[in-house]
């Protein structure tokens, strides 16, 4: 059996009060109530302080460059389906310099989960906006404020199809374990948006402020994940309520499942004979 | 026997394919072939070539003259008719254009007219005028129809037939009324299994023998070739390719794919090379296999798009931040491009390293007659450890970066029971784990660059080829070994005493080897296809070795034995 000790994991160097310490604990309990084993799972990550995470507990991990940890989890996956793939990253990481991967990783479609600490700051080079930053918000690099939109990850993921798309507050961490739970267990790329507070540089999405927003959609009975339209309209809503929980869910074939290659087992299992070139090259001969 | 045909026309003309049938057909009958392309960066208009030679003996450069040229349009005539031998013929369709026809080299054969009453179809004009030029050099049509079968076989019987039946027309015309004076006669010399096949197809056979599982990539000129001959092959291998949305993505594929325990390709040019780069620094960093086919074209930027330069030598060796091992190969031929793609795979997961493969757009594009023995092609995959062995080290008591003699640590395939297999871009303990330990981080640089001495052993040295008194040694790399061989032997015929060296497994450079092979010599001439000698660069720096010449070539077009010639000449003052 599969217990919180079998992932624990290395000394951590994030600053005390992190949010980034509740989805280390949503993550590992989320895993154990799935009875995964740690070589079971290969955590992909990026750079930040939230790329960090997987040096925390265990499992298989290759922790890449900034913004790239989605092509090496899709170079993962492919190479072998049997793997439970996790990514995890920051806004930074994953809304800005991977932000062209993100969307292609949504049409792909791999069965993979997708976990953004979205702290709407940069924490590790230390405070400068990121591309979820709120409007007119002061930091190092924006001594004016912010001038510019702030992306909206739910909405773009929802436009883009992504068959799972999830908001969690790190805060809420039974909720969010929840989450990673069902983004697991989902077939597709699950997206799950982290809002977490940076106790360091940003002192305008504090934990108070959020507390006061977010409300749990799982909550009202009447809404329906699997309206695309309805979940895009949900994913407007910001400011003095913020919903959290699942806001959109469809299905679609996953890409591993249209890979003629892959229907004989993971890639990484099957054989291989220089030989069976032999009629290929008899193409090439007039 | 030396012949050249040369087919131009508009992109859309179809004399790529024309040109492909054409050496297929000469290679059929037992020639040694050579089939080079010349092509514009647009897909309509403009004007493209497809030189094809011809010899009984083994061809391995373009030439400069053209024995018959095959005219779709007339800009062809206006612009290779400087390149015609004395005796050289023109094949063109007079009831198209408006040339001269009083000119006696004008062979006027109505391409479009044959082929509109032979199969109702105007497009197979090209067809017909491939049926005209084997008659003027009196070939054997049924070789011709047999390789229009199998080459239109796939897309059905009606097209091949049709195809047969315009090349016959085109044949047939001529036949009543070919000219006298044109002598050539290029009769069969006999049946040949020889295959008709180019650097980019090499390449990517070479990948799939040595058991690439996956590829990844974006489109980009010379490499797309090997891309989609690879995608072609999904479904009978049991591979997979997937576009990626940029270079960037397609390396990190290919090393997830990697890490995950398959061999893995990407294959770019020197734009798409320029993004990897930060990539291709963390494969060094976290020691994980990875075979990059770097395409040369010209540049800077996207300088000239379809055509040839060796300008990223040095850029290969030295490109990524910080000090890592990786290797750079340099094929010459396309024989040479099937075999060092296999060598690439092997060492790559022996040493757990990035493996540059140095095309070019005239090696990936230009056909040659080749043969590929598959029982030569050795799978070695390096060290994993077994179940039981995991086991024997505790649970998760394996290290992925353990420090070893050789600086190579046993892989594990992630997934493994017992195992965990982590590695990071950030400086790492032995178990992959992020670290600031100096202590560390010297042990762990020093591990990565020992795994160079192993390489070392692994790298071939220098062909070298001619008299071995001569006291001059041409040195090339890659690709212009075919045009430095004819031309070492065109100036040795001519009473020169000269020699060659060509490189193409290329570093860990191969210091020893290279001095042994220009022991003896008291002149080094470097002959390369970029603007400031990068070769010539390497080998100073290597070796302490300085080029007394260079002969360079940097305008797009591929190095010549005729080029060569001049220049040395003008270089030794012959």
């Amino acid at each position: 059996m599969v217990t919180l000790k079998d992932y624990e994991g290395g000394e951590t160097a994030w600053c005390p009060g992190c949010g980034n310490f509740q989805i280390l604990l949503a993550m590992k309990r989320a895993l154990v109530e799935l009875a995964l084993e740690p070589h079971q799972v290969l955590f992909v990550s990026g750079i930040g302080q939230s790329s960090k995470l997987p040096h925390y507990l265990k499992g298989n991990l290759f922790n890449g460059l900034h913004g790239r940890s989605l092509p090496v989890a899709t170079g993962a996956k492919i190479a072998n389906h049997a793997l439970t793939v996790l990514v995890v990253g920051g806004d930074g990481d994953g809304y800005a310099e991977g932000g062209n991967h993100f969307v292609h990783a949504i049409r792909r479609n791999l069965d993979m989960t997708y976990i953004v600490h979205n702290n709407q700051i940069y924490g590790l080079t230390k405070g400068q906006a990121s591309p979820t930053s709120e409007r007119c918000f002061v930091t190092k690099t924006t001594p004016g404020g912010v001038i510019l939109q702030p992306l909206n990850p739910i909405a773009l993921a929802i436009t883009l199809g992504a068959t799972f798309v999830a908001r969690g507050f790190s805060a809420w961490t039974p909720h969010l374990t929840q989450l990673i739970v069902e983004g697991i267990q989902h077939r597709g790329f699950a997206l799950i948006d982290v809002l977490q507070p940076c106790v360091s540089f940003n002192h305008l999405n504090t934990y108070a402020w959020y507390k006061d927003r977010v409300y749990d959609l799982g909550d009202e009975e009447d809404y329906d994940p699997e309206d695309q339209l309805v979940a895009f309209q949900k994913a407007q809503e910001w400011g003095d309520r913020i919903p959290i929980g699942v806001i959109y869910r469809s299905e679609r074939r996953i890409y591993e499942e249209q890979i003629t290659a892959l229907k004989a087992g993971p890639l990484v299992t099957q054989g291989h004979n220089p030989l069976d070139l032999e009629e290929l090259l008899e193409d090439f001969i007039p | 026997m030396d012949f050249n045909f040369l087919v131009g026309g508009e992109a859309g003309q179809g004399v790529q394919s024309m040109g492909y049938i054409l050496a297929r057909s000469m290679a059929k009958g037992g020639y040694s072939v050579l089939a080079s392309q010349d092509y514009e960066s647009r897909v309509r208009g403009g004007h493209n070539f497809f030189a094809v030679r011809v010899g009984d003996y083994p061809v391995q450069a373009v030439s400069e003259e053209v024995n018959l040229l095959i005219a779709l349009n007339e800009e062809t005539i206006r612009l290779h008719r400087g390149e015609l031998t004395k005796d050289g013929l023109i094949l063109y369709d007079g009831e198209r254009g408006k040339m001269a026809s009083a000119e006696p080299a004008l062979v006027n054969v109505p391409f479009e007219r044959l082929a509109l009453e032979q199969t109702g179809n105007r497009i197979m004009g090209n067809t017909v005028a491939l049926g005209a030029a084997l008659r003027l050099v009196k070939y054997d049509f049924e070789i011709l129809s047999a390789v229009l079968r199998k080459t239109f076989g796939k897309k059905g019987r009606e097209v091949a037939e049709k195809n047969v039946d315009a090349a016959r027309a085109g044949y047939d015309f001529v036949n009543e009324g070919g000219p006298a004076s044109f002598k050539y006669r290029l009769a069969p010399v006999g049946a040949s299994r020889k295959m008709v096949i180019n650097g980019g197809e090499a390449v990517a056979l070479g990948a799939l023998a040595a058991g690439c599982k996956f590829v990844s990539g974006y489109p980009m000129t010379p490499s797309t070739g090997i891309l989609q001959y690879f995608a072609g092959q999904s479904e009978a291998f049991n591979v997979v390719f997937e576009q990626a949305e940029d270079e960037i993505a397609a390396i990190n594929m290919v090393l997830g794919a990697s890490y995950a325990g398959v061999r893995a390709l990407t294959a770019t040019s020197g734009g798409g090379f320029s993004l990897m780069v930060e990539s291709l620094s963390l494969a060094g960093m976290t020691e994980t296999p990875a075979v990059i086919v770097l395409g040369q074209r010209v540049g800077p930027a996207t300088g000239l798009p379809t055509r040839t330069e060796q300008g990223e030598l040095e850029f290969a060796i030295h490109a990524g931040h910080g000090m890592f091992p990786r290797v750079v190969f340099a094929p010459g031929t396309v024989e040479e491009a099937f075999y060092l793609t296999a060598k690439a795979f092997n060492l790559a997961e022996k040493y757990q390293v990035p493996v540059i493969l140095l095309t070019d757009t005239y090696l990936t594009d230009t056909y040659a007659t080749a043969e590929f023995d598959l029982s030569k092609v050795t799978v070695e995959r390096g060290v994993f450890l077994s179940d039981e062995e995991v086991r024997a080290l505790g649970k998760y008591g394996y290290m992925r970066h353990k420090l070893t003699p050789s600086g190579v640590s046993p892989r594990v395939i992630p997934g493994q029971a017992d195992a965990l297999v982590v590695t990071d871009s950030d400086e790492h303990t032995e178990d992959g784990h992020i670290t600031e330990s100096a202590e560390v981080r010297l042990q762990m640089v020093q591990k990565r660059l020992k795994k160079m001495n192993g390489l070392r052993t692994e790298i071939g040295g220098p062909l070298t080829y001619g008299p071995e008194e001569a006291e001059t040694v041409l040195a090339c790399w890659g690709s212009t070994y075919g045009a430095l061989r004819e031309a070492v032997d065109r100036l040795n015929n001519a009473g020169a005493v000269v020699r060659m060296i060509q490189m193409s497994e290329i570093w860990p450079f191969p210091r020893k080897a290279f001095m042994d092979a220009i022991k003896g010599s008291h002149r080094l001439v470097v002959v390369e296809g970029n603007a400031m000698g990068q070769m010539a660069h390497l080998i100073r720096a290597e070796t302490g070795v300085e080029a007394t010449g260079k002969i360079l070539r940097y305008d797009g077009r591929p190095l010549t034995p005729a080029y060569i010639i001049t220049r040395f000449q003008e270089e030794v003052g012959a």
